[in-house]
């Protein structure tokens, strides 16, 4: 197992962040902070129909309005694509992906399909242009759930011939499959619905495109997770020379999955840019946001275990139904993928089948959000989970300690085909226990139940595992992803022993300049303020497969380490030859080189520094400057892990679920930044909780979302939340050299079910086994209603 | 029409369309782009300023409403010695993380402890209610304010 390589003091230690001050003052600039002279704005005209023919679109009263300078229909600019949006994941040969212009053509495929634009001098001209845009619709049926979509009464894309755009088996052992369930003492089935989520960024998405007409350049500034991923999609979308576009994502906030993604107005904005010859910008509003950007989840998820007498698992089979929306967005037909190797979670089973299918609605499009596929795979198996302990007669505790992958099994070969690199999960049950009082709030439980209580109490469990760090380029492949999972850093020792550190991952709110130069300045001996680290602009950091997937330390830091330990060793060889000393000879701590068993014999780095630079006196052959390149490419995904308790009361005369206690305890291998980690947990936790309890896109029947902007979509205040209660146990990964895992999604990952497993605990007496998410006031009294008859 | 209003302690004035937002009279005539926009329905509370002392949401008041008024912004708050306690609470406490939230939450909160002088922990979490924080999940940020108020 790895042990920690920092021993520079600083990695560790709970730092605060070299971002705050900016971001505290105002001094950050955001998208639409940017002051770009002469620049258009853009406004979009929105279907406002789920599914419609556009039969005649009038410009006349807009382009009369002051201000209005061009609008634009979706023929208009047909000749301005030289390709479709892109999807970058075609997860099978066969799968159905419709093209996805930018500008709608002929017909409209879910309300928020972009069906004209407008271009204007300023934003409230544009927001006016809007108005005057007359577009007629011939209006269709709309397919708006994932069953209407799969019988193919209305065939959304006449082309594809079909609703269903793939369905993709992992299936490795069919016969064992139907002999573990032949022969099972407990089958368990479930059948549970991820509502669609609104990712809710912060911050709106927004664009700006800046063209040079006159030299072929355009530069695209955009909040983006991607600006990398973005550049290539940009370049070959429009038909230009890749050189020629530039991207910079300013400070960005927030992304959660929503950010990562090539959209339409991003496309729109290039490309009017050029037309015009001047800048144009777009900012979405939070309410055109429920159209403009994906939503995630969505899926239909039936779960079946199999096991002995004793609840020991024998198989595990999921199915799944996953709603892409009206057109498949830049990785959404790989997000159930993300989850389908996890429907096991962290159990020991020995046969496995996972299948998916996914179709088309007249709905937004989804892609990734927030643990993309994991928090689903993880909700059906430990909603399973509970409902196996009913069966057996064990407690939900129990049922889990019985199953967990032992931990002399690492590395654990999954029956889904993977290699868990390193767990011992159940100390991570123990503690969170503990957390909660475990035993005193049971007993609390049986008391009120005795007592006759109206408010419920309930106590739901949640172990989890996830596979992140994505990815090994070599499994993309295999996956049929359409690039590697790589990263690139460079360090770079400045003259006066100052540090540059270029990474190509984008940070959006992680806290990566902090966490980077502790990195660097624990390996080199020198203080983390001396280090910068320049990220998101394609012109200083050219290299990059950006931030998601929780991989930007696991795959990114450990390029940067790899870099500062090849500078390293390149200052090695500069200070032996200072030192006339064999380089094996030296020593490299506190920032000096030392002769081993001669002290007195030393060379700071900075004095090493300075030597590259002026390359008056280097060894024979070697370069000046003190300067690497890598490009990391991991061996495997990285699996953190833990357990979360959630603890919640439930009023029966109003059905409303109030949180009481929550605990998590997470293993991410070593720790960073001890602040950062818990910062992750505690917006990740919440999120979670907000899909248990409170958010909710739903559709009406025509394709409208009943939840469009935050009046209605209950993002939650500090007014709903609590305190949370974290520990830690510390298991290194095997598969990188720091021993990092990722945490960026573990908290989202885990508190749905465990949030969701209480409200059922509360409410099992009744003869509850499932409550539709979110567990809402309403939803909870009528299935309270419904399980007693009326009679509560 | 003439909005002469006092922002950060500096009189300003401009002439602007009646329609105009006192967010984007902040944001894009005077070009201070500290105040954000979060959403459309008043409900985030990204753009929240103090109006002679008060906080207010930026994005529901026409400049025109406070012609006259003291407004100070995010930008304001800091002075030359430093942070705002308030400002310096959330970067001890870890109360940021994108920061998009930040400017709208840092005003309220300031705002929220001038008028009361007792806050616990609860009291913090209901009076921070109209600003929405989709990073933090809040721990942090009830933290700073009770310890700012310290």
């Amino acid at each position: 197992m790895t042990e920690t390589p920092f021993t520079g003091g600083i990695v560790g230690e709970s730092r605060l962040r070299r971002e705050d001050p900016a971001l505290l003052t105002g001094e950050a600039k955001f998208i639409d902070d940017l002051q770009i002279p002469g620049a258009l704005w853009l406004a979009c005209v929105r279907s406002p129909h789920a599914h419609a023919r556009i039969t005649a679109i009038d410009a006349s009263a807009a382009l009369g309005i002051d201000g209005v300078v061009a609008v634009y229909s979706g023929d208009d600019l047909a000749d301005a694509w030289a390709a479709p949006l892109p999807c970058a994941w075609p997860v099978t040969d066969d799968m159905k992906n419709p093209a996805h212009h930018p500008v709608a053509q002929g017909k409209a495929n879910y309300a928020g399909d972009i069906v004209a634009v407008v271009v204007a001098e300023s934003r409230y001209a544009a927001a006016d242009g809007l108005e005057g845009v007359v577009v007629d619709y011939e209006p269709l049926d709309a397919v708006v759930t994932i069953e209407d979509a799969e019988s193919d009464r209305v065939v959304i894309h006449e082309d594809c011939g079909t609703n269903v755009s793939y369905e993709w088996p992992l299936v490795p052992d069919p016969d064992a499959v139907e002999a573990a369930f032949a022969d099972a003492a407990h089958h368990v089935t479930e059948t549970f619905v991820h509502q669609r989520l609104i990712p809710t960024a912060m911050e709106p998405r927004g664009v700006a495109a800046v063209p040079a007409p006159h030299n072929g350049n355009i530069t695209l500034y955009s909040s983006t997770q991607i600006p990398h991923i973005l550049k290539v999609m940009a370049a070959i979308t429009l038909g230009l020379p890749e050189q020629k576009v530039r991207v910079i994502a300013p400070s960005v906030g927030g992304g959660f999955g929503c950010k990562l993604n090539v959209y339409a107005e991003e496309i729109i904005c290039m490309a009017l840019a050029q037309r015009h010859g001047v800048p144009v910008r777009w900012t979405e509003g939070r309410t055109e946001a429920s159209g403009s950007t994906i939503q995630g989840r969505a899926q239909r998820q039936t779960i079946e275990l199999a096991a002995d007498a004793d609840g020991k698992l024998t198989a595990v089979r999921a199915t799944l139904l996953a709603d892409m929306g009206a057109y498949l967005q830049l990785v959404a037909p790989g997000v159930p993928l993300l989850g389908a190797f996890l429907y096991h979670g962290l159990y020991d089973v020995p046969v496995y089948s996972f299948t998916c299918k996914s179709v088309f609605t007249n709905l937004t499009p989804t892609d990734a959000y927030r643990g993309a596929g994991r928090p689903e795979a993880t909700y059906a198996i430990e909603r399973a989970m509970d409902a196996l302990a009913v069966a057996v007669g064990v407690g939900p505790d129990e049922i889990r300690s019985r199953n967990f992958i032992p931990t002399e099994k690492f590395p654990y070969d999954s029956p889904a085909g993977l290699v868990f690199d390193s767990g011992n999960y159940q100390p991570t049950l123990d503690r969170a226990k503990e957390l909660v009082d475990w035993d005193g709030r049971r007993a609390e439980q049986v008391d009120r139940r005795a007592a006759g209580s109206t408010t419920h109490l309930g106590i739901g469990i949640s172990s989890y595992v996830e596979m992140c760090g994505l990815a090994p380029s070599r499994t993309l492949a295999a996956l049929n992803y359409g690039a590697g999972g790589w990263e690139s850093a460079t360090v770079r020792i400045l003259p006066t022993c100052k540090v540059q550190v270029v990474t190509g991952v984008t940070p959006h709110g992680q806290g990566h300049e902090t966490c980077w130069s502790m990195i660097v300045a624990d390996q080199l001996g020198i203080d983390p303020d001396d280090v910068e680290v320049l990220h998101s602009d394609t012109a200083i950091s050219p290299l990059g497969m950006d931030t998601y997937g929780s991989r930007s330390l696991a795959v990114g830091g450990t390029a940067i380490w790899m870099a500062t330990e090849q500078v390293i060793e390149k200052a090695r060889a500069i200070a032996a030859h200072m030192l006339e000393a064999n380089a094996d000879d030296l020593e490299f701590a506190g920032g000096n080189f030392t002769v081993k068993g001669s002290p007195e014999k030393e060379v700071p780095l900075a004095g090493v520094a300075f030597g590259a630079f002026t390359a008056h006196d280097l060894p024979e052959g070697m370069e000046p400057n003190l300067q690497a390149q890598v490009t990391f490419d991991p061996s495997n995904f990285v699996f953190p892990f833990g357990t979360h308790i959630a603890v919640v009361e439930v009023d029966e005369a109003t059905g409303a679920v109030e949180l009481l206690d929550y605990a998590a305890v997470d293993d991410c291998g070593n720790q960073i930044n001890p602040l950062i980690v818990e910062g992750q947990l505690h917006g990740g936790i919440v999120q979670g909780v907000a899909q248990a309890l409170w958010e909710d896109a739903s559709y009406d029947a025509d394709g409208q979302c009943r939840a469009a902007n935050l009046a209605d979509y209950l993002v939650p205040s500090a007014a709903e939340c609590i305190d949370m209660k974290l520990d830690y146990t510390v298991t290194p990964s095997p598969s990188n050299p720091m021993g990092v895992k990722g945490i960026g999604e573990a908290g989202t990952i885990a508190s749905t079910p465990a949030v969701m497993n209480a409200v059922v605990d509360a409410l099992r007496p009744m003869g509850i086994t499932d409550i539709t998410m979110p567990a809402s006031p309403m939803t909870v009294r009528r299935a309270i209603e419904v399980a007693t008859g009326g009679a509560s | 029409m003439e909005v002469s209003v006092t922002v950060n302690g500096v009189a300003r004035s401009a002439d602007v369309e009646p329609r105009t937002l006192l967010v984007h009279y902040l944001r894009d005539v005077l070009a201070l782009t500290g105040t954000n926009v979060g959403c459309d329905t008043s409900s985030c509370g990204a753009c929240t300023v103090l109006v002679d002392g008060r906080s207010a949401k930026s994005c529901t008041l026409l400049a025109a409403q406070v012609d006259g008024a003291d407004v100070t912004t995010i930008e304001g708050l800091a002075g030359a010695d430093g942070l705002h306690p308030m400002q310096q609470a959330f970067h001890e406490c870890h109360a940021l993380q994108c920061g998009y939230c930040t400017p709208g939450m840092v005003m309220a909160a300031v705002s929220l402890t001038d008028e009361y002088d007792d806050l616990d922990a609860a009291g913090v979490r209901e009076g921070l209610e109209g600003n929405l924080c989709r990073c933090t999940g809040y721990q942090n940020i009830v933290a700073a304010v009770l310890a700012a108020g310290e």
